[in-house]
């Protein structure tokens, strides 16, 4: 930090973008419908992803049914469990995680928080969204063709993806090609956006260190995402081809079910390397955005500024990097050229320690702060206990040799789903609750958003924690059934039994969440402009919920970082980012 | 304040859960006892570590819970205390790459006098192929495949003839022999998988794989098929005897070579035709 005598911050830098007119809704369908308010788009992705998110919820069930109760349940056959595992991944995944967090979060809160009036291209945006919205339609269809949707898993490895021994071949993976291919389409307009937004879009005094650390989060997973898609992209569109045309880029030579096909000369290994160059930077796609997030929360709950901030970007940006290069440890089994192995365990053990750095910055942040226990702040602190719960198993797994025995069963559905599925969950629901007062003007019910924390949180951690020791016991994944084998004992079944009634019971009580989503956006307490006393810019807006344009007829003017919490000599516990610095201030 | 108290709770559940569960790797019947050290030497340091960050958090929450007039220190970094940070765990990073790595060299690294067998992965069986007399496997490919010759064995290479060719399910192995097994595949992914030897890999068609280990427990287990491979994946089962070397040897006698299984075959055929 420099000197304190010298004032800094006071003269804002001068606009190096001028002020532009937007597009003004002028009826309901293009205010509401066809919107290019950010805001608006915002909403219509959450929306569409947390209702596809709730088909693939349902999926989970039929998933958990087949695994405590096989066989007892009629409609339940081996193709449905497929396809309701293909189904479950792929959405949560992609169309939810991804969806929520860069479409969702990324149009509401980017613009907001960098003081910008709305996305750099509004029109882009919205078709971004329509284009999603058609992507999700087409997958979904695929339950109303003949052969339903495809049951390939969701990583969709070829050749069994397309042949006929997997359910859906006929028409279902075809659908999840084309709506894979056209997710991505609509992914790169909103990722564009958002890029472009934060780096050219900022308000006068808003620095690059000066964002908060959500807006690093979208940021950096948007440039990780606009590398990785493309990956996916050719890997659908080669996939694509060899199921409709019969070209050979992934099939070779071989005998199906005693017919010679005409396939010659492909690699499947070749796919596996394109879907992973994709399939790893997602999961980061999905975890910087939560890491971000997270960062607020603590903050603003804590009191406190965040802790080592540089550190936190600097981490950021060594986890998107590294992100690129860490593929290969999905795998280490595939038969590709072992000596791989060496070079991919080095990467993903090195990611390990920014990831670590994070999570001890988190802590600290809470050491001498003034921490209220807040629903979000709750879900904020159940993401730091499942995060680092199924951060640690990734060193299991990413360390080569330990892998060869794990991999291939539950202790990798228990570690991603602790690391990638509940904690990023944790973190949308703590959002939705920190930020539902600037979006709706009204405040949810804190008694009934701490019930569903808990019920969530311990229900969650109960479900996953114990899985990993069926995949230490050697329980493959994807099994419909177990059937007898020598080495799973009866009380594994027992066992799966449990986690089974956790899991319906947590899925249900989700419904105490959307009955107080809905319930206050009527009946919940007026909020006012800034609820939390935060001090990051999007709670700083002279309506709410904002207008469109955000700011009123000025832009603001930020002055200082996000985190000036508890600042000595300030006279509340927190500066917000506008406000005109204080005599002898050291906020960065 | 409760969420401290369950962050506790979390921790010492886990740890309980850990040392009560009845779910336990299977007795290990190879030689990679190296890899249940390395996942060993992993659970306590990534246990240790899990516990003292998940403490420590708790520990904060208790003492600087908000009452009214607290207010929060104004620290923004801590340069010395971060590097510190980034250097134990670095370390902690690298006790536990190192032996991983040491073992992984081990794991790829074939013993010259390993036996080699052939495993075959088709929906939804396997299939096995031994050396006959003159200890070499003769050359395949999914051309070849036809009603008598499932396995796609090149009817002209000479050293194919004597394979011995396994289609039951049931492998049996020598105690104490290193053996290398290649893996083939005639249509999907599949993955050869017997978890007391620790090792598994894919069968990928269009090339050949390969993983080895050295039974060091006699007994029988299964062998099951690791990759998603259609939805007969759960059913593809076979077994794996490992049993004294002179039980193998009359085991090993009894099995049918190539030569002698399309004769036999051939001579079904002619008969059903001469009807």
């Amino acid at each position: 930090m420099t000197d304190a005598s010298v004032p800094q911050n006071v003269a804002p830098p001068p606009a190096e973008v001028a002020d532009v007119e937007l597009y003004h809704a002028h009826s309901w369908i293009t205010k509401y419908v066809f919107s290019q308010d950010a805001k608006v788009i915002a909403i219509q992705y959450a929306g569409t992803a947390i209702t596809v998110g709730i088909l693939a919820l349902v999926l989970s069930w039929v998933i958990r049914l087949q695994l405590a109760f096989p066989g007892a349940i009629p409609f339940i056959d081996a193709s449905v469990y497929y396809q309701s595992v293909t189904m479950h991944g792929m959405i949560m995944v992609v169309y939810m995680l991804t969806a929520i967090f860069l479409g969702g979060f990324g149009n509401y809160l980017i613009p907001l928080m960098v003081g910008a009036r709305d996305m750099v291209f509004p029109y882009v945006n919205m078709l971004s969204f329509w284009v999603y919205l058609i992507a999700t339609l087409v997958l979904v269809s695929s339950y109303f063709f003949p052969g339903g949707p495809t049951g390939a898993g969701w990583t969709l490895y070829p050749p069994q993806s397309i042949l006929t021994g997997t359910p859906g071949h006929e028409y279902g993976i075809i659908l999840m090609l084309v709506s894979l291919i056209l997710f991505i389409v609509g992914f790169t307009m909103g990722g564009l956006n958002y890029v472009v937004t934060v780096l050219q879009a900022r308000t006068r005094g808003m620095t690059l260190m000066r964002m908060p650390l959500t807006v690093w989060g979208i940021f950096a997973a948007a440039v990780m995402a606009l590398l990785a898609f493309p990956g996916l992209f050719v890997a659908c569109l080669m996939l694509l081809l060899d199921r409709t045309l019969g070209t050979s880029f992934f099939m070779p030579s071989l005998v199906e079910l005693g017919e010679r096909k005409d396939y010659v000369g492909g690699s499947p290994i070749l796919f596996q390397h394109l879907f992973w160059f994709f399939g790893h930077p997602e999961v980061y796609i999905v975890a910087l955005p939560a890491f971000g997030v997270v960062s607020d929360l603590i903050s603003v709950h804590a009191r406190k500024n965040i802790f080592g901030y540089r550190m936190m970007v600097w981490a950021i940006i060594a986890i998107g990097v590294l992100g690129m290069v860490v593929w290969g440890h999905h795998m280490y089994i595939s038969g590709m050229d072992p000596w791989f192995g060496f070079f991919f365990a080095v990467t993903t053990l090195a990611i390990a320690v920014p990831t670590a750095l994070k999570v001890y910055n988190w802590v600290l942040t809470l050491w001498h702060a003034d921490i209220h226990f807040t629903t979000p702040m709750l879900f904020a602190l159940g993401f730091l206990v499942t995060f680092v719960n199924g951060g640690i198993t990734g060193l299991y797994l990413g360390n080569v040799i330990v892998d060869v025995p794990l991999s291939a069963t539950l202790f990798v559905v228990a570690h991603f789903h602790m690391v990638m599925g509940i904690a990023p969950v944790l973190v949308i629901f703590g959002a939705i609750y920190h930020w539902y007062p600037k979006i709706t003007g009204r405040m949810m019910d804190e008694r009934l958003g701490k019930i569903h924390f808990w019920i969530t949180f311990l229900g969650a951690y109960a479900i996953f924690f114990p899985m990993h020791y069926l995949g230490v016991l050697g329980m493959p994944r994807r099994f419909y059934e177990m059937g007898e084998t020598a080495f799973v004992p009866a009380s594994a079944a027992t066992l799966n039994i449990v986690i089974t009634v956790i899991a319906l019971a947590v899925g249900f009580a989700q419904s105490i969440f959307f009955y107080n989503l809905f319930k206050s956006l009527k009946h919940g307490a007026p909020a006012g402009g800034n609820p939390w006393r935060a001090a990051s810019l999007e709670w700083q807006t002279p309506e709410t919920p904002p207008g469109h344009g955000n700011w009123g007829k000025q832009l603001p003017v930020v002055y200082r970082w996000p985190y000036a919490y508890s600042v000595p000599g300030a006279p509340e516990d927190y500066l917000p980012q506008n406000a005109p610095p204080v005599r002898g201030e050291r906020s960065p | 304040m409760s969420i401290a108290i369950a962050m506790v709770l979390v921790v010492a559940g886990s740890i309980l859960f850990h040392v009560l569960s009845p779910w336990r790797a299977t007795p290990i019947a190879s030689n990679w006892g190296f890899i249940d050290d390395t996942m060993g030497l992993t659970f306590l340091v990534t246990g240790a570590g899990f516990v003292a960050v998940i403490l420590f958090m708790a520990y904060c929450l208790y003492r600087f819970r908000h009452v009214p007039g607290r207010r929060a220190a104004y620290e923004p970094e801590n340069q010395k205390l971060e590097a510190w940070l980034g250097i134990v765990t670095t370390i902690a990073v690298i006790i536990l790459l190192a032996p991983g790595l040491f073992v992984w060299g081990q794991f790829i690294t074939v013993p010259k006098d390993a036996m080699v067998i052939e495993a075959v992965g088709v929906q939804w069986n396997w299939s096995f192929r031994l050396p006959g007399a003159d200890a070499q496997l003769g050359s395949s490919d999914v051309r070849y495949i036809d009603s008598t010759n499932s396995m796609g064995l090149s009817p002209a290479d000479p050293k194919g003839q004597d394979d011995l060719l396994i289609t039951s399910g049931d492998l049996h192995l020598p105690l104490g022999k290193p053996v290398k097994v290649l893996l083939r595949s005639v249509d999907v992914l599949h993955d050869f998988y017997v978890p007391e030897i620790r090792a598994k890999m894919d069968l990928v068609p269009g090339i050949v794989t390969y993983f080895w280990f050295t039974p060091t427990k006699i007994g029988e287990y299964e062998i099951l098929c690791a990759a998603y491979c259609g939805t007969g994946h759960p059913q593809m089962r076979g077994k794996m005897v490992i049993e004294s070397e002179a039980d193998f040897e009359t085991w090993r006698t009894a099995q049918q070579t190539f030569e002698q299984s399309r004769k036999s075959d051939a001579g079904r055929d002619k008969r059903a035709s001469a009807q």
